[in-house]
């Protein structure tokens, strides 16, 4: 279980996270929503430790991350970025087997670029992208890559940062279902980020509104569409008018 | 404080980037000492050290033959024609050998390495931090001190004494062709003359000054490419930084140390 309590974060005068509370309980699939540069990566990124909040509390099954030992910590998490964050200088399969290749999940290369491969088809890319480099891909399959590194090591809690983004339909459904599958077949925690409301409905158990720093709304994603929340109202809707300025 | 200000306000300013100054050595400092300390601690990563010697070794030999061949030629004839105002034109030999092994190999050698390394790391290591591959590699449990800035720091300074081992030898060779060619020496005495005022002294101080070079090189770059500012303006000003800031560390390391070795 992730919770969250009055977690604030400014960058110089930007003050992005305002005091957000927030908790994910194991083996639930939260969803984030909220609009572009509310701070929902920088969000995930305070949980991860790579952002250190200002002030307020985080903690992972209770205990709190900071004192948590930062290797035995990580070697749980799992993180899709939203630009890819692919390694340049590495191959595709080096890449997803980055893990496996060194340090204490160390296995024979042989087997680390078997499932590296086994993890690529699994969000649809062919054995043959193996060997190539990130920048011989497009920016989709680039962020396959990402989502395939990003569970190779078949982590207990994943973050997703804007999985969808930049897919045609078709693959963003093979995604979603893909996430999905693998909070209910593993049993992971998972948090997503995603302005898709199809991907939404499709991985939410719950989902949670962050709007000027702190978290607008929260709850099962089943009672979604009947919150009266004017903001989330407006946001799953998709309209130009209504509490949120659309010029910020 | 008014009728103090006219008079503290010069102060201020001699005072505010003099401080700055002494904290941006203090924090590279600091950055050193956590480099360093991964030299200890396992897990190692012998192929990132391998590539970067290859990056830094290796492929700074030409630039640094370059350099050196020009130089010792350069030499020769600035120390014919001053010496000849005191008849000491046969000093050349020993000269061009003393001054490009003690001063100008290592010194020149850095600097160009400082351009050609110290950029490349810089906008490399700038370029990962700013496309989040630095936060990938700390959530895939990978220390990036250790990871990137240790292989290469190491490389550096290991394989910068021997480029000045190889542009000591290059420049002096330069200097031996200007001599012989243009200024009319015998080859042969040529030689003997470097060889035996030569002392190993000399070689070798420049080679540890070689050493802290790279070490200072790669440590730059390093350091400014893991705190470079956001998009490609940040990347271009982090690798400006690192260029500029290794070439003066060079120098004024490379004052530091002469007063060390010559001066007891
Ligand atoms: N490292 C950083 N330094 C300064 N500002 C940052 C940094 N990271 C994020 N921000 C700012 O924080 C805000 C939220 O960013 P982000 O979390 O990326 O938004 P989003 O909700 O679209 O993911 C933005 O205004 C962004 O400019
Ligand atoms: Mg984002």
């Amino acid at each position: 279980m992730i919770e969250l309590s009055a977690v604030h974060k400014s960058f110089g005068p930007n003050r992005v996270l305002r005091g957000v509370d927030l908790t994910v309980p194991k083996g639930e699939s939260m969803v984030i929503i909220g609009g572009s540069g509310t701070g929902k990566s920088v969000l995930l990124k305070c949980i991860l430790g790579l952002v250190t909040p200002d002030a307020g509390m985080i903690s992972l099954d209770g205990q709190d991350v900071t004192r948590a030992d930062r290797d035995a910590f990580l070697a749980r998490f799992g993180m899709l970025f939203q630009g890819g964050a692919l390694f340049d200088s590495l191959r595709v399969w080096e890449n997803v087997a980055f893990r496996l290749l060194r340090g204490s999940l160390k296995r024979p290369k042989a087997e680390a670029r078997e499932i590296a491969i086994e993890k690529l088809r699994r969000v649809g890319l062919k054995p043959e992208t193996a060997d190539l480099f990130p920048a011989e891909l497009s920016g989709g399959m680039q962020k396959r890559v990402g989502l395939a590194r990003a569970i190779a090591a078949s982590p207990e809690i994943i973050f997703f940062d804007e999985p969808t983004t930049g897919l045609d339909p078709i693959m963003s459904g093979v995604i979603n279902d893909l996430i999905r599958e693998i909070v209910t077949e593993m049993g992971a925690t998972a948090m997503t980020i995603t302005h898709d409301m199809s991907s939404v409905r499709a991985i939410a158990d719950k989902v949670a509104m962050l709007h000027d720093g702190l978290i607008r709304w929260t709850g099962p994603v089943a009672e979604m569409d009947a919150a009266s929340d004017p903001y989330l109202q407006q946001f799953i809707h998709g309209r130009a008018d209504g509490p949120i300025a659309s010029v910020r | 404080m008014t009728l103090t200000a006219p008079l503290t306000t010069p102060l201020a300013a001699i005072g505010r980037p003099v401080l700055a100054m002494l904290a941006y050595i203090g924090r590279i400092a600091l950055f050193a000492v956590s480099v360093v300390s991964h030299l200890f601690r396992p897990p190692f990563y012998p192929r990132e050290f391998l590539t970067a010697l290859m990056q830094i070794g290796w492929f700074s030999l030409p630039v640094v033959g370059l350099t050196a061949v020009f130089t010792g030629g350069a030499l020769a004839l600035q120390i014919y024609s001053g010496g000849a105002r005191f008849n000491a034109e046969a000093a050349v030999p020993s000269i061009v050998a003393i001054g490009m092994v003690r001063e100008l190999g290592p010194v020149l050698g850095g600097l160009m390495v400082a351009a050609r390394v110290a950029s490349s790391i810089a906008a490399e290591i700038g370029t990962m931090k700013v496309t989040e591959q630095i936060d990938a590699l700390v959530t895939l449990s990978t220390n990036p001190l250790k990871y990137l800035a240790l292989p290469r720091v190491l490389a550096a300074t290991l394989a910068v004494p021997v480029l000045v081992a190889t542009g000591d030898a290059i420049g002096i060779a330069g200097g031996w062709l200007v001599g012989v060619h243009r200024l009319g020496f015998n080859p042969a005495t040529y030689l003997q003359n470097t060889y035996d005022f030569l002392q190993s002294w000399d070689v070798v101080s420049g080679l540890w000054k070689g050493a802290a070079f790279g070490f200072i090189v790669a440590l730059m770059g390093c350091y400014h490419g893991m705190n470079s500012g956001r998009g490609a303006q940040g990347v271009g000003a982090a690798t400006k930084a690192a260029v500029v800031g290794a070439s003066v560390l060079i120098l004024a390391t490379n004052y530091l140390l002469t007063e060390v070795f010559f001066t007891s």
